[in-house]
């Protein structure tokens, strides 16, 4: 009975992403659109960030190190409850209005996510950095073309960087329900959905957002990895 | 045409060295050190392994700092100053990940004198020109320092240091660079050259510094270093015997 429930919700749900279901297009849309915008938002600041921990040396700068490693794991949870405090009506950024809507989410998700990318981007920019410093300091290159050098030499180890900041926003759950609060046709993101359809027992449409979950995830692995290592043949990473 | 540069470098020069010590781990690498360099020209640095000529050259750069002593260019302390009017070719050539020609643009650019016409200059002398647009760390060896020589030179130095830039390089390649620091030399760029290769040394050399234990044994023109040099360990060396 229980291998038949099983086998029928796979039917179900390889029917719904075959026949391009309208509502399952939505959620997968308005999933891409806020993890990706978290991912650009990440990058902007998350990559510069990093090379300057890389490259500079202040006083503290252990401390910040630190710190920004134990940030990569913060509990998406811990983030959507902070990020619903300061956009609720009573919080400081209440006035913005942006509690419930894709807005709240993204920003969330690039709370979440822009630790990884800097603490990782500070790894392989400092790895590089060891390598090119003396011959930097050969040439008085002054420290911001260092850094948009160093940047731009490391573009397809970053790349990896950012596949590891999308991977964990288009995943997470914890942070968009609570500031976005899953509402159909609003703020109905994969993760969000499935945690809901689970629980209603709507197990086929469940399944199939996580069937289009993990074929995202491969895809874009998949391209990200081939993307290296065509670099790599070529000798540029 | 030539004088010009030969002027240019004479701002650098003299190059005064007094007392100059460096210390790591409990150990003196440099040890009273005393140089006085006064003429272009190729002065080769000589010296059984271990002797400083690495660190010396590395000093004298301004790369780090000494923990007594003096160096001067010129009576300018040493420094990002005197550092920018200076180029390096290391032993292990760093190159960026990026192609052979932008390799040499980005000291091009960094100098402010991004030209094609340059660029394709430098790369000839360098016998790169055909492999302008391959990735640099694709290079072979030898054509890895070949570029990393061409891009010291893109920077228009009045003077150029270079760590064994031939260490097990092919004679082929060895020559080109022979060639580029010859020519150089004569454009009145200053040559500071660190080589284990008696024969290099004996190609291209005004003059030999010898250091052993971290400080300058001898310091003397080149037909007489290598006719008859004045230290045992000098004479030990140059037969090819161990010198600890």
């Amino acid at each position: 009975m229980i291998m038949q429930d099983f086998a029928e919700a796979f039917r179900l749900a390889f029917g719904l992403v075959a026949a391009m279901d309208a509502d399952l297009v939505e959620i997968i849309g308005l999933s891409l659109r806020v993890s990706l915008t978290a991912v650009l938002v990440a990058a902007v600041l998350g990559m510069p960030l990093g090379a300057l921990l890389a490259t500079v040396r202040f006083p503290g700068r252990s401390a910040v190190v630190i710190v920004v490693n134990a940030l990569m794991g913060l509990p998406p949870v811990v983030v959507g409850l902070l990020v619903y405090m300061a956009l609720s009506n009573a919080g400081p950024l209440g006035f913005l209005q942006f509690l419930y809507t894709p807005a709240a989410m993204i920003i969330a998700q690039s709370i979440l996510i822009t630790p990884i990318v800097a603490a990782l981007t500070r790894q392989i920019i400092e790895a590089m950095n060891f390598e090119y410093a003396e011959q930097f300091a050969s040439l008085s290159v002054p420290w911001h073309t260092r850094i948009v050098a160093l940047i731009s030499d490391a573009r397809y180890a970053l790349l990896t960087v950012l596949l590891a900041g999308f991977g964990r926003a288009i995943a997470e759950v914890g942070a968009v329900i609570i500031v976005g609060g899953n509402i159909a046709h609003l703020t109905r993101v994969m993760t969000t959905a499935i945690a809901l359809e689970t629980s209603k027992g709507d197990l086929a449409l469940a399944l199939a957002l996580g069937i289009v979950l993990l074929v995202i995830a491969l895809v874009v692995n998949a391209a990200v990895m081939s993307l290296r290592a065509g670099a790599e043949s070529r000798a540029h990473a | 045409m030539l004088d010009q540069p030969i002027a240019q470098s004479a701002s650098q020069l003299p190059l005064a060295v007094a007392g100059l010590c460096f210390r790591a781990g409990g150990a003196t690498l440099i040890d009273q050190l005393d140089l006085v360099l006064t003429d272009h020209g190729v002065t080769v640095v000589m010296g059984p392994n271990g002797a400083g000529k690495s660190l010396l050259v590395r000093l004298l750069h301004g790369l780090i700092e000494s923990q007594a002593g003096s160096i001067t260019w010129n009576g300018r302390s040493c420094g990002q100053a005197t550092r920018l009017r200076q180029a390096m070719v290391f032993q292990k050539p760093v190159l960026l990940r990026r192609s052979v020609a932008a390799n040499v643009d980005f000291v091009l650019r960094l100098k402010g004198a991004s030209n094609r016409e340059r660029l394709n200059q430098l790369l000839a002398q360098a016998n790169l020109l055909d492999k302008k647009d391959q990735p640099a760390r694709a290079l072979s060896g030898g054509e890895q320092q070949r570029l990393a020589l061409a891009r010291a030179l893109a920077s228009d130095p009045d003077v150029l240091f270079l760590d064994e830039p031939t260490a097990s390089l092919d004679p082929s390649s060895t020559q080109t660079i022979e060639t580029a620091i010859t020519q150089a030399s004569g454009r009145g760029v200053k040559i500071i050259l660190v080589t284990h290769d008696a024969g290099q040394a004996r190609r291209l050399a005004n003059d030999v510094v010898f250091i052993h234990r971290g400080a300058v044994l001898e310091h003397s023109g080149a037909e007489g270093f290598f006719k008859q040099p004045a230290s045992i360990a000098a004479r030990d060396y140059l037969a090819g015997k161990l010198v600890i």
